[in-house]
């Protein structure tokens, strides 16, 4: 089971008390109507699916109830930084990796 | 006689047991393995697909063929329990498995003359079966009779009565193994106030300390050692010692699972709790989990009798048990001549020690001498002889390659080596890579990936002194000491090496099975026809031969299975690859992870506040989620159909009380609702004035429809949202998801309110009659308080927002107060309802009065690719908004398609044929094999105010076949439907503005 640090709680909490909600930083066009029928299906449906580093929302379902960043490894699973919705998604220090 | 095997005044009290209804006696300390061989029995199975009879293998939880079931009473048999592993007490019931009539006599053994039929890939040639006329023959005749042959043990039949507990424990440095290397990084990390867990699978800790006889350490006999480190570790509080506990996996951030078995060394019924489930959060590990003795593989090397060799020794020393009188041993490996060595100190006679090693270490060799051994050396063991016990072994020496004429000693016993494999699991399991030492030929934990170390022998070091120094380096580094810890001295143990893989030198007119996985039977020819039948890798190997996919996961055969695979293929063996070592361990039984999640606590019910009062009304429950819902209230005599029949009339004639207070509710409040709703919800909800209910209908961003429910406007800045059911926590996240990473600029908050408020449903044209006496605070006439309209007030002096809405097409109100109230507002409603003899009616009728009406159940008629089109809900969608969530995705191409499925109504042609949900639409009443349907039923009924079956179904272009005859097909052949309006009862919709 996974450790994971809610950046609003500023603790470790295990990982059944949150939910993940799939990629992070795929914004929702500011005017859908505008979007040709490609870029909307990019939008619904491809993800990046990445082997290694993945920016992913979590929320804190059974904390806070707070969505949040997280970049996990999806190798390892290790989940290498959390960070809150909205921020830019950072670069982590190397002995991070 | 009692205990012929056991040495002369054994230690502990007798304790009498009873294996295969045969009494027995053995001592105080024992395992059933132990308890056996005192007395000379080593036969306690059969194998798996050959049913061949097998001994005792080993001395530990590797054992791969000494599987017993334990009978502790009702409930409380346990199969394919490892006898090795198994502690006896007073009384203890074992049988052996896999066998019929009895283990000496057992006819399964055709199986063996048939082998030939049974080799790799037998399940899957033969289970596949020949397609058209073989299919019956095999799933009726066959495949019964090799399943009732092949297998391990019975499951057991009853209920576990046992209680199971799981702990949850945190600590500095867990230490997984209790052996020197286990106990001296406990001791280090113990003494420097560390909190420490120390876990070993055994009832004693101490390892291969426990028989170890002669090593002195730091002066004094190891056993003693071993008693000083043990009572110096239970001396310290910040110590826990965990006997019988294994640790089974190594998951996620020092996440360590173990399993402690509390009950089983004692009668059945002595303790509250049979196991521990322990979930430990370490912040380092230290592996120290040993090394496992490898089987040589050479034909007839499963005859019972034939054993690891350091079993043996074990046996000997920590148990005063003789695995023999006259013992052959067979090594690749320095470790069996001390062996030899105890077993003729204790007088047991040794035949011969037969090396494979053309060249053996000198210091051995001196030890073998001056001990009187025979030693052959280049030797191989050709085969054996014996039925249900070894009673020859064949030894040839070889000569370039060539091997001799056998010379076939008389024994009881064949003690092997074929060296010794590192216990690798948890490292691998904890994801580190485990990386081939070409050296010494073993698999070693690698870089760790976790905060882990191993130590001792599972990471290749087998001399006691070596182990010893290297716990305490680990348990010091685990402790975070700079240090080195001072160093111990260790006599009269000089390390062993040596080590064979695959399979021995043989002679091919001396072929017999030679095994290398005991407990699936698989042979070392099985995996040569799997290489030649053209598997390549060794996880398609493994497959398709089946072997290290056993209970015991390959512990003691994967290497060689692994050896010889490469050696067919010409590669070496981390060409080759390696399986994954998989959690658990060993077997862990279900109970233990279930712990307190039965029965009543698997999962939380959910009751309403007037659940009592349904309760004593008779009424029938049903699950909806978590709660608990009345289905229908049968009157004495009635059956479902009778008592819904009633509800669903007397609704439609006078009134019907019903407790919708399972509805979702979710109280959006703040200056930007308005909007946000707007967005969340197709319907267009700006112009709602405070005091008026809209129905909402929410999309996902794909378009389909995901929920619906009634949005009630309390004030400019406060909405009183339902969501259904099932759906309340999903809208909510849904909700809550947009407002936090999408629409962060508006100015709104969320409130679960489910469980605050009670609702008291009142419907059907008397319902403003029974409710206007209770209410205060505002009109209910018809005019001042009209369909979809919400006010606030009290009912019976209860705060109460009163909703003018209906799910049943009747005039209604849902009347929803405060929860604590629910219980004594419904009895006021229902004792005013009675005098209008009014029903209650459960979810049974409300389904069946909504589907008249062709109202929608999100869940029912939609399955996540249905959209407002497809069900007739346009009307639902504020088109002159910008944007909703959702509206985009309804102009893609396929939304638009023609032959979407769309919600139409069907009529049978025989009134009281009622379909069956799910059944398929088809436009011919004898389709093409192959043919799509054109749409399926959702909801089917009777339907009492009409008088026949109604049903709705979402059908290809359904809108434009009113009219049209479809067919139902079922298996008693196709029912003929008509396509009609989905809405069945009162069209104009007359009845709610009553």
């Amino acid at each position: 089971m996974l450790l994971i640090h809610c950046p609003y709680c500023q603790m470790d909490r295990p990982e059944t008390e949150f939910r993940n909600g799939g990629e992070a930083h795929v914004a929702r066009p500011a005017d859908p109507m505008a979007a040709s029928d490609d870029e909307w299906a990019g939008f619904l449906y491809y993800r990046s699916n990445p082997r290694g580093l993945h920016a992913e929302r979590w929320r804190h379902t059974h904390g806070c109830g707070r969505f949040f960043n997280c970049l996990r490894d999806t190798v390892s699973d290790r989940i290498v930084t959390t960070y809150k919705a909205g921020t830019m998604r950072p670069v982590p220090a190397p002995e991070a990796l | 006689m009692k205990e012929a095997f056991r040495l002369p005044s054994p230690a502990g009290r007798p304790i009498r047991f009873v294996f295969d209804g045969v009494a027995y006696q053995g001592r105080e300390g024992d395992t059933l393995a132990t308890a056996l061989l005192a007395n000379g029995v080593h036969l306690v199975g059969r194998s798996y697909k050959y049913h061949r009879p097998r001994g005792i293998l080993s001395a530990g939880p590797e054992e791969p063929n000494a599987l017993v079931a334990v009978h502790r009473g009702p409930g409380r048999m346990t199969p394919n329990l490892r006898a090795t592993q198994v502690e006896l007490y007073e009384g203890l019931e074992a049988t052996s498995q896999n066998r019929w009539p009895s283990l000496a006599l057992d006819v399964g053994v055709v199986n063996d003359l048939a082998s030939r039929f049974f080799s790799a890939g037998f399940y899957y040639k033969t289970f596949m079966g020949p397609k058209a006329a073989g299919t019956a023959l095999w799933t009726k005749v066959f495949e019964p009779i090799v399943r009732q042959a092949a297998g391990l043990g019975e499951r057991p039949h009853d209920p576990d009565p046992d209680r199971y507990a799981q702990f949850h424990a945190h600590c500095d440095v867990l230490v997984c193994g209790g052996g020197p290397a286990g106990i001296a990084a406990a001791l280090v990390a113990g003494r420097a106030g560390k909190d420490v867990i120390l876990c070993d699978e055994q009832a004693a800790f101490g390892g291969s300390l426990l028989h170890e006889t002669t090593a002195l350490i730091d002066g004094k006999p190891a056993r003693d050692w071993l008693a000083d480190a043990l009572s110096d570790l239970a001396g310290r509080t910040n110590v826990r010692l965990l006997a019988r506990t294994q640790a089974f996996g190594y998951y996620a951030q020092n996440f360590v699972a173990l399993s402690e078995r509390v009950a089983d060394h004692r009668p059945a019924g002595s303790s509250a709790v049979r196991e521990r489930l322990w979930q430990v959060r370490a912040n380092k590990v230290v592996i120290a989990t040993g090394a496992i003795e490898r089987p040589l593989v050479f034909p007839g090397n499963d005859r019972p009798g034939v054993m690891l060799a350091e079993a043996a020794r074990c046996y000997l020393n920590r148990y005063g048990v003789k695995v023999g009188a006259r013992v052959v041993i067979a090594t690749a490996h320095d470790s069996a001549y001390r062996v030899a060595r105890d077993l003729m100190a204790a007088g047991v006679d040794v035949a011969a020690i037969a090396d494979c090693r053309a060249v053996v270490p000198e210091s051995v060799l001196e030890m073998a001498q001056a001990a009187g051994l025979r030693v052959i050396r280049a030797a191989t063991v050709a085969g054996t002889r014996g039925r249900l016990r070894i009673t020859a072994a064949g030894l040839s020496s070889v000569v370039d390659g060539v091997v001799a004429s056998p010379e076939w000693i008389a024994c009881d016993c064949l003690l092997m080596s074929g060296g010794w494999t590192p216990s690798v699991h948890l490292h691998s399991q904890s994801r580190g890579k485990v990386v081939w030492n070409d050296d010494r030929q073993m698999y070693l934990p690698g870089v760790p990936v976790q905060d882990e170390q191993s130590a001792g022998a599972c990471r290749g070091l087998f001399g006691l002194g070596d182990v010893l120094m290297d716990g305490l380096s680990a348990g010091a580094r685990a402790a975070g000491l700079s240090g080195q810890p001072r160093p111990v001295t260790v006599c009269g143990d000089s390390g062993t090496e040596g080590g064979i893989l695959g399979r021995l030198p043989w002679r091919h007119d001396l072929a017999g099975p030679s095994f290398v996985d005991f407990q699936n039977d698989v042979k070392a020819d099985d995996i040569d026809l799997a290489v030649q039948e053209g598997m390549r890798s060794i996880e398609h190997i493994k497959r398709y031969t089946t072997t290290g996919m056993a209970t015991d996961q390959g512990k003691t055969s994967n290497l060689n299975a692994l050896a010889i695979a490469a050696g067919r293929l010409g590669k070496t063996i981390p060409e080759v690859g390696l399986t994954t070592f998989r959690q658990p361990y060993t077997p862990v039984t279900f109970g233990a992870f279930a712990g307190a999640s039965r029965g009543e606590l698997f999962d939380p019910v959910r009751k309403t506040p007037i659940h009592r009062w349904a309760s004593e009304y008779g009424a029938v429950f049903e699950d909806v989620g978590l709660w608990k819902r009345a289905r229908y209230f049968p009157r004495p005599g009635e059956d479902m159909h009778a008592a819904v029949d009633r509800e669903c009339r007397q609704a439609r004639l006078s009134a019907g009380l019903f407790d919708a207070s399972t509805l979702g509710k979710i109280e959006v409040v703040g200056p930007d609702a308005a909007r946000f709703l707007e967005r969340m919800y197709t319907n267009s909800l700006a112009k709602l004035e405070p005091g008026r209910c809209r129905y909402g209908l929410m999309l996902n961003e794909a378009g389909f429809v995901m929920d619906d429910g009634i949005i009630a406007r309390l004030a400019a800045d406060r909405f009183h949202v339902t969501t259904t059911t099932g759906g309340a926590a999903r809208v909510l996240n849904h909700m809550e998801d947009y407002l936090q990473t999408e629409f962060t600029d508006l100015r709104v908050w969320l409130t679960s309110t489910t469980e605050q408020w009670a609702v008291i449903a009142v419907q059907g044209p008397r319902a403003r009659d029974i409710l206007q006496p209770l209410v205060e605070g505002f009109d209910i006439a018809r005019q001042a308080m009209p369909h979809m309209s919400v006010r606030e007030g009290t009912v019976c002096g209860i705060p109460a927002r009163v909703m003018r809405v209906s799910f049943t097409g009747e005039l209604g109100y849902e009347i929803n107060v405060p929860a604590d109230f629910g219980r004594a507002v419904w009895d006021a409603v229902w004792a005013a309802g009675r005098s209008h003899d009014a029903v209650a009616y459960g979810t049974e009728a409300m389904h069946v009065l909504r589907a008249e009406k062709g109202y929608i159940i999100v869940g029912q008629e939609t399955d996540g690719t249905v959209t407002p089109d497809d069900l007739g809900l346009t009307w639902a969608i504020g088109k002159a908004k910008p944007d909703f969530v959702g509206k985009r995705s309804l102009v893609r191409p396929d939304m638009l398609a023609r032959d979407r499925k769309q919600l139409v109504g069907l009529l049978t042609d025989t009134p009281g044929t009622v379909l069956e949900e799910g059944a398929q639409i088809t436009a011919p009443a004898h389709p093409k094999i192959g043919d799509a349907a054109l749409g399926f039923v959702t909801s089917s009924y009777t339907s009492p105010v009409l008088g026949r079956s109604i049903a709705l179904a979402l059908v290809a272009a359904g809108r434009s076949r009113k009219g049209e005859r479809l067919h139902v097909p079922m298996p008693g052949g196709a029912l003929a439907v008509t396509v009609v309006d989905p809405v069945f009862f009162d069209p104009e919709g007359d009845r709610v503005h009553g």
